[in-house]
């Protein structure tokens, strides 16, 4: 009996003393992409430097690569292992199967598993509120959208992109474009900069991309043809001051450092997150960049809409419900 | 329909530089599939130097060194190790496709891609005087960049090279007949090396146009298969340079037409978007079947010469 006390004594102890161990596994933007994995990264590196948990991350050079980092970390005993992208959703799904006492975190994707928890963000929230400072920043009232692969993910940003052009410009007309789809979509900078340049012949004078590095093209032509363009996912208004009206953010980092931190306190939670504006998860940035572009008055009016959708006045139509059929 | 024209020699740009590279490299006598390679390399280091000397010429300069020294590499391979040609530029597009991203994690602390170029360091659209106010043409040919000139005069330059010269003598000889050559005192693979090594020069300034002239940085993977297409052309126009210069503008065509196309409400409304853009794909395998006679490749393409 004694035996079996010490033993158990010996045990919790261990336990305790064992460092909390997290896997971030990253997808092909790798962790400097100054957009949606680089937010992943800092989340999870920022709050390693504070709590001081075991961080390993892992970049993965081709998607074939996934699954086996995802299971690598299970295996050594990683108590929380986290999967950055749409893309991870199958290889997640195998992985949490096998692993069921490892606790699982993807972004922007569906897994229906007990360990796995699912963040998605409301996209077409904040893409609702930069539509509508496009539509009032816009002049020649035509605007642009330029998505970098062709999935429902980013045919979510347009249409509520375009819902929130028509609730504030009725009339304005939006001209759609997609790089390809393919993933070769997200990194053709040379092709999204000719799509905008065809936007901008046909009037448009804000483009707002979601197209990864394919976007950079986006910007390169709004500086050119001295029009607005948009970013997307990290506040990306530093990147050419004074020419990208605003970002579309996404607090990926917040995802991610949040999820760790309950964690560790053994508070995790699985099931589907669908976090938006309420939650400060996704937003429109203003910052010293734009200060000077976006008017007071246009920002008003993002501001009393933003409350209006916290409100659940206003409902942003989602590409991913009317679709379900 | 200005812009659609315009856009179309941007985007036949890069093709042409690439597809004469491959003109020459080809007609020597060496298969080279690293086109590809060639042109990212190039695209990579024109940035960085671009970025660092804030010179868009230097930055040009050291685009054509990379791009020739990648050349070389599979020159060597090929010609002096005896390396399978296929094979060697396959490694040759494997190792650009991992050292570009590696370099650029190195300097800038990031494998994706370059920091942006001022507006002020790239080059520029430059308007020729009184040519470019001829209406319509003007605007088309005589307003655009300074590397889609040389794009456009670069096929009538190889076909005069190729055909007019004792040098495009001994160049159609090393690919068609290498042990003629041989007979007569020519130097096979010197001349082979030498093609390669000005193919090369070529190739890379397709890639400088890329990062350099058209976009402001270098983003991983920014050729995106232009290398390969670049092959198509060539093989489309029966590695002959003026038919060559027909096929690259047709896919540049084809390319900006589907950019158009996509925003066009009377079609998306009716076709998927994606079926819009394989068209110039669909077109361009039609016209492969369809219509075009046989084409007949360098007789000694591929084999090694002892």
């Amino acid at each position: 009996m004694r035996l079996i006390l010490v033993s158990f004594l010996f045990l919790s102890f261990s336990l305790s003393a064992k460092p909390f161990k997290v896997g971030l596994v990253l997808d092909k933007g790798g962790r400097d992409d100054k957009s949606f994995n680089s937010a992943a990264y800092n989340g999870a590196n920022d709050l390693q430097k504070k709590l001081g948990f075991d961080l390993k991350v892992v970049e993965s050079s081709d998607d074939t690569a996934l699954e086996p980092s995802l299971r690598t970390f299970a295996q050594h005993g990683y108590d929380l292992v986290i999967g950055i992208g749409f893309i991870m959703k199958t290889p997640i799904e195998k992985v949490a199967k096998q692993f069921p006492k490892t606790h699982f975190l993807i972004i922007d994707s569906l897994v229906a598993l007990p360990n796995v928890r699912s963040v998605i963000f409301k996209e077409q929230e904040g893409s609702y509120l930069v539509g509508a400072i496009a539509a009032l920043a816009s002049k020649t009232k035509v605007v642009g959208f330029i998505g970098g692969m062709d999935i429902p993910l980013i045919r979510r940003f347009e249409m509520g992109y375009k819902a929130g052009i028509l609730a504030t410009q009725p009339k304005a007309q939006l001209i759609t474009n997609y790089v390809g789809s393919s993933t070769d979509a997200w990194r053709n900078p040379t092709k999204g900069k000719e799509l905008a340049l065809s936007q901008i012949s046909k009037k448009a004078d804000v483009i707002f991309q979601a197209a990864g590095a394919s976007g950079l093209g986006v910007f390169d032509a709004a500086e050119e043809k001295k029009v607005f363009a948009i970013g997307v996912d990290s506040n990306q208004n530093w990147v050419k001051p004074g020419k990208i009206l605003t970002s579309m953010v996404k607090r990926v980092d917040l995802a991610v450092s949040t999820t760790i931190e309950e964690s560790m306190k053994d508070q995790f939670k699985a099931g589907e997150f669908s976090v938006g504006l309420a939650e400060g998860m996704v937003d429109y940035s203003l910052d010293e960049h734009n200060r000077k572009i976006l008017t007071p008055e246009i920002e008003k009016v993002a501001n009393d809409l933003k409350k209006k959708i916290i409100e659940k006045k206003i409902i942003v139509p989602d590409y991913y419900e009317t679709n379900k059929k | 329909m200005f812009e659609l024209l315009e856009s179309c020699l941007r985007l036949s740009t890069p093709l042409l530089f690439a597809a004469i590279g491959g003109f020459f490299c080809e007609r020597s006598g060496v298969a080279t599939i690293c086109l590809e390679g060639v042109m990212l390399t190039s695209a990579w280091s024109a940035a960085v130097v671009t970025y660092y000397t804030q010179n868009p010429w230097l930055g040009t300069l050291a685009g054509l060194l990379t791009g020739g020294f990648t050349m070389s590499l599979h020159a060597l391979l090929v010609i002096f190790a005896r390396a399978d040609q296929i094979v060697s530029g396959v490694a040759v597009n494997l190792l650009a496709a991992g050292v570009t991203p590696f370099l650029n994690k190195i300097f800038f602390s990031s494998p994706t891609n370059s920091p942006a170029i001022a507006i002020e360091h790239r080059f520029h659209a430059i308007s020729i005087p009184i040519l470019s106010e001829i209406p319509l043409v003007g605007r088309i040919f005589f307003s655009q960049l300074p590397l889609v000139y040389l794009a456009l005069i670069l096929p009538f330059a190889a076909h005069f090279i190729a055909y007019k010269t004792k040098w495009g003598l001994r160049l159609l000889a090393a690919g068609d007949a290498p042990e003629a050559l041989q007979s007569l005192g020519g130097d096979v693979k010197r001349t082979r090396f030498i093609f390669l090594f000005i193919g090369g020069l070529l190739c890379s300034l397709g890639g400088t146009f890329l990062s350099i002239s058209h976009s402001s940085q270098f983003t991983r993977d920014m050729t995106a298969g232009r290398g390969f297409i670049a092959l198509a052309a060539l093989i489309f126009g029966k590695w002959r340079p003026l038919p060559t210069l027909f096929a690259c503008l047709f896919f540049g065509f084809a390319d900006s037409l589907q950019i158009r196309l996509q925003s066009a409400e009377w079609l998306t409304g009716n076709f998927p978007v994606q079926f819009i853009q394989a068209t110039p794909y669909l077109i361009t395998l039609l016209v492969l079947v369809g219509f075009m006679g046989k084409s007949r490749p360098p007789l000694s393409i591929g084999k090694e010469f002892k």
